[in-house]
């Protein structure tokens, strides 16, 4: 099939970026969507010109390094997928696909598509961890945990920091991921020893840097490639009230 | 303690309790304009006179005040962090699927804040002494008013997205309070199953009862008195 892509292009994180377009010939329905990217930058490198800078890792759906922002929806408009994990079948001849950046004042533009997502690292140092000696690993039996509890916690443990969540909120706002974080823990027993730390720690560095606040709005569970759900923020908010 | 008071989920959490606030006081004043319907001002008027003086409405009545205003502020300080966490737009539009009414919630509330302006010069400052009027007469005040085309109007605008404030509002302050899907005790337990679909139920049943309400004596007395 053939494409036009509209792609932000922005050479560094000062420079001004904008939308170039390209044309895309015979792009096969069996490609993921950052094979064709693959493409594209094949012909530009033969074209002696600049690739598209994007991230990208394992290209499995686990790194979470992969987030781009395409025809209004971060991964794609296809729903519980990364962009990695996006077909080119949901795609038809003769589509314009816009390309960008996550937009977001915390996840500044580095260059092209990639932009720096270690305001997440600072939130996840912050409080994101248990605190146990290392060494060997300790008898799995010693402490229990409820089926239930422990079911919902690994829910909430797959969320791999794309940052979905605060491209497709209205208001920037990192609660559901913040909120994915802070339930894995709070639903363990290893996790409630900390807890109440952990949360004001979390919630302070995630106000610190900027995001914005969670209007109940819902776009963030909507577009989550690992299907991270809202009620995890009414956790959030319930584990903060009770840290006071 | 300041980070604690000030922090984002502190300040949804004022805002929802004071909107939760707001929430209950609708209803009651509703039921209070009803008696404007009647063709003796005295219930009306005595009433208004009740609200005016009883001792412990008189504390109600500053609790109100303070939820207005910390309401207000709170969502505009949010909405103002807001925009400025989001500098740069998408070209492809935000075509993420949400809680419809959720997007609006700022411009919502400023009509609904418009109306409170016009509503305050026209009842509350009288009771206050700020405006020439006589406290002791709002029935034919209200009457007055409503003979207005313009002011019913905007009245009639105004509850209409007042309507559409409170049916995201009502969800949204459970989530923020953290009572979406909380199990709390056995009971409630077999109840929670059901939370969410109820909590909708009746946001909606809330959001268009009480603007019609509203609505409904604003038309009758402007079309048909
Ligand atoms: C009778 C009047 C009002 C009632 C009953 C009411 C009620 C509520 C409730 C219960 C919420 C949900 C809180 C939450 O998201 O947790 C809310 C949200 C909101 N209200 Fe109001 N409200 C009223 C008037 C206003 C006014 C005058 C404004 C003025 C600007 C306003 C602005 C907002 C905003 C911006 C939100 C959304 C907050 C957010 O998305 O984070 N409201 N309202
Ligand atoms: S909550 Fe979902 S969208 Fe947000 S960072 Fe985690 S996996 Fe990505
Ligand atoms: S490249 Fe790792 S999740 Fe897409």
């Amino acid at each position: 099939m053939k494409l036009t892509l509209k792609i932000w292009r922005q050479k560094n994180a000062k420079a001004k970026g904008i939308f170039a377009t390209y044309k895309m010939e015979d792009v096969s329905h069996e490609m993921s969507f950052l094979e064709m990217l693959d493409a594209l930058n094949k012909n530009l490198v033969g074209e002696d010109k600049d690739p598209v800078a994007f991230d990208h890792d394992c290209r499995e759906g686990i790194c979470g390094s992969c987030g781009m922002y395409i025809n209004g929806h971060p991964h794609g408009p296809v729903p519980a997928v990364t962009t990695c994990h996006l077909s080119m079948r949901y795609f038809s001849d003769g589509d314009t696909i816009w390309i960008e950046p996550w937009r977001a004042k915390p996840f500044p533009v580095i260059k092209d598509l990639i932009v720096d997502r270690s305001a997440f690292d600072k939130i996840q140092i912050a409080g994101g961890f248990i605190s146990v000696n290392a060494g060997a690993a300790p008898e799995a039996n010693s402490i229990l945990a409820e089926k239930k509890k422990s079911d919902k916690a690994f829910d909430s443990s797959i969320c791999i920091g794309c940052g979905a969540c605060v491209a497709a909120c209205k208001n920037a706002s990192a609660m559901l991921f913040v909120s994915a974080k802070i339930s894995q823990f709070a639903l363990l027993p290893q996790g409630r020893i900390e807890a109440k730390e952990r949360v004001r720690a979390m919630v302070e560095k995630m106000d610190e840097l900027g995001f914005g606040n969670c209007s109940n709005t819902g776009a963030c569970e909507a577009e989550c490639p690992k299907q991270i759900k809202l009620t995890n923020i009414s956790r959030l908010n319930r584990e903060y009230y009770k840290a006071y | 303690m300041n980070k604690i008071l000030f922090s984002s989920l502190s300040k949804k959490f004022v805002m929802a309790l004071a909107g939760l606030f707001l929430l209950m006081f609708l209803p009651v004043h509703l039921i209070i304009n009803l008696m404007l319907l009647k063709s003796d001002p005295v219930p009306f008027n005595r009433a208004a006179h009740f609200m005016a003086t009883f001792p412990v409405v008189k504390i109600v009545e500053i609790a109100l005040i303070a939820a207005i205003l910390i309401h207000i502020s709170w969502g505009i300080f949010l909405q103002i962090q807001n925009w400025l966490a989001r500098p740069v737009g998408y070209a492809g539009g935000n075509k993420s699927e949400t809680s419809f009414f959720s997007r609006f919630m700022i411009w919502t509330g400023a009509s609904v804040l418009t109306f409170l302006v016009l509503h305050f010069f026209n009842f509350y400052f009288i009771k206050l002494g700020l405006v020439p009027g006589d406290p002791e007469n709002f029935y034919s005040v209200a009457h007055n008013l409503f003979k207005i085309s313009a002011y019913n109007y905007i009245y009639l605008i105004c509850f209409v997205l007042l309507g559409l404030h409170l049916f995201h509002a009502f969800s949204s302050a459970f989530q923020t309070l953290g009572l979406n899907h909380r199990i709390w005790t056995p009971v409630v337990k077999v109840f929670h199953r059901i939370w969410t679909p109820v909590v909708k139920v009746f946001a909606l049943i809330y959001s268009i009862l009480i603007p019609a309400g509203f609505a409904y004596i604003s038309l009758t007395l402007w079309l048909f008195r």
